[in-house]
């Protein structure tokens, strides 16, 4: 159902209501803008020095970009490592000997309720016991992200490979390939296909949780807002040119999504009914009931 | 165990500042939450384009760049968000909960607005026939019936909330004791008890659970007690 059966099509008296409503909203909008404006100017906040750093190459080369380096590279050592953790899980999981089903389980499900910096935490004070020196706080975060990250992926690929007609795996057995082979060859690549989205959906998450070493000391993009302040006192224009980099870097994985969903909608290389598989309702349904898409 | 001993009324404290970020955040952000659907669903274009720029800035910055917003931009700039005359414990306290709750509320708009998605089309179509405006159709027919087949992603967003309550420990939230909540008083406690690091982990793992836990289970109930039977 789309918003505009909610609705009628506006008539002459409701397109006037409609052009009010939107004037009205518009001038309470410009109002908060001015508001937050003068504020901010009372305190300074968009006088030339604070904001020219940002076309300084120094402080890109110095600053910004290591920042971002940082955040990339957690975000890079994460998503791979998180990856094959959910595979080896979901297929764990999924996996006809209850040896390995249950314990796999075990460690999705527990991964997913602990909130991540408890985990990253744990990992960071858990080393020099383990006679790790010196701490990596690096490790701490990407293991982190790879614990619950990849147990939300392993979620995801199990509910691509339910999603999947049950004929699917029969027909390979009935040609006599083995439970691991039907896994392999046929369920998982379809699985993975219908699930791309969402997985991306995950990653974005995951991009966005890299903020997280943040506490920990982890020097990634949020570290650098505090550089920038200590070198330059521009909290608010570091923070908001932080926050555009993120948006940026979110919406670039978006539109890798969306691209990936437009292909894949339209290539169904799929046999038979799996096609289904590629309507919107069936390929969202696994994931909107998901944590998938939350940090 | 000395463990608990020593430290058992400090976790108590800790998780008790955990659920109360929980709780305010949760009411808030579901108010806040049905505010942006209904703002992305209206006639109004300027409503909707405001519904959608909150929801897409907020989903794509991290929890942590907006406490940190909320604590210097709302706060310290603007001097709102907070009482200027609260105490510092509190302040932090209320900020915390605004950033959870506009962080969240865009997760519950977006959980929203696939639930009204499974609302058929005769559903509005019927309460138009018989001459409901907008926002009638809205409360009586489409919403109520949306939010019953939504319990369950509702409860999803509403976990990862109790869980993200730990970020607070970015702009630092304590009880008027000075304990941090959950994740903050885990730290504290590992540094201090560098022999113990598993156990600690384990209790804090568990006192997570023993707050998640009853909402899903609370969730899968109601979802099956409400169901839109059709």
């Amino acid at each position: 159902m789309s918003a505009s059966v909610l609705y009628d099509a506006p008539g002459p008296r409701a397109k006037k209501l409609n052009w009010l409503y939107s004037g009205l909203v518009l001038v309470a909008l410009l109002f908060v803008a001015w508001l937050v404006f003068s504020k901010f100017k009372e305190t300074g906040q968009w006088e030339g020095e604070k904001w020219t750093p940002f076309i300084d190459a120094d402080v890109w080369n110095n600053l910004l970009i290591p920042g971002l380096l940082g955040t990339l590279r957690a975000f890079a050592v994460g998503s791979l490592l998180a990856l094959a953790f959910g595979f080896v899980f979901a297929v764990g999981r999924l996996s006809p000997l209850k040896i390995v089903s249950i314990p796999s389980a075990v460690v999705v499900e527990f991964f997913r309720s602990i909130p991540m910096l408890l985990l990253m935490f744990f990992i960071y004070f858990l080393q020099p016991s383990l006679g790790i020196q010196p701490t990596s706080i690096f490790w701490a975060v990407v293991l982190g992200l790879m614990l619950y990250n990849g147990s939300v992926i392993a979620e995801i690929i199990r509910a691509g490979v339910h999603a999947l007609p049950k004929g699917q795996s029969e027909a390979g057995s009935a040609i006599g390939l083995t439970s691991g082979q039907v896994m392999r060859t046929i369920l998982l690549p379809q699985a993975v296909r219908s699930m791309l989205p969402a997985i991306i959906a995950q990653l974005v998450v995951l991009l966005k949780d890299t903020a997280l070493g943040y506490v920990l000391g982890y020097s990634e993009l949020l570290n650098q807002v505090k550089q920038l302040d200590i070198n330059f006192h521009n909290l608010i224009p570091a923070a908001i040119v932080v926050a555009l980099i993120y948006i940026v870097l979110n919406t670039i994985l978006g539109l890798v999504a969306n691209w990936i969903e437009a292909r894949t909608r339209r290539v169904a290389h799929t046999a038979g009914p799996v096609g289904a598989t590629d309507t919107p309702e069936l390929q969202t349904a696994p994931a909107a009931g998901m944590p998938s898409g939350i940090v | 165990m000395d463990l608990f001993s020593e430290y058992g009324s400090a976790i108590l404290e800790a998780f008790g500042l955990t659920l109360r970020l929980a709780v305010f955040s949760g009411i808030f952000s579901l108010i806040l939450g049905v505010v942006l659907a209904v703002f992305r669903v209206s006639p109004v274009p300027v409503l909707r384009w405001i519904g959608a720029a909150v929801v897409y800035t907020f989903r794509n910055t991290p929890l942590t760049l907006v406490m940190f917003f909320a604590l210097f931009g709302l706060f310290y700039q603007l001097k709102i968000g907070a009482s200027q005359t609260a105490p510092l414990n509190e302040q932090n306290f209320q900020l915390a909960v605004i950033a959870l709750s506009v962080y969240t509320s865009t997760f519950v708009c977006e959980v929203l607005r696939s639930g009204i998605n499974t609302v058929p089309l005769g559903q509005a179509e019927a309460a138009r026939a018989i001459g409901l405006t907008f926002s009638q159709n809205l409360r009586l027919v489409v919403l109520p019936q949306a939010l019953r087949s939504v319990l369950n992603p509702l409860a999803s967003v509403m976990i990862a909330m109790i869980k993200n309550t730990t970020v607070a420990v970015t702009i630092g939230v304590v009880t008027a004791k000075g304990v941090n909540e959950a994740s903050g008083q885990m730290r504290t406690m590992m540094e201090n008890e560098a022999d113990q690091i598993v156990l600690i982990f384990i209790i804090f793992a568990i006192g997570f659970m023993i707050l998640t836990l009853p909402v899903g289970f609370l969730a899968g109930w109601a979802s099956k007690k409400f169901a839109v039977i059709r």
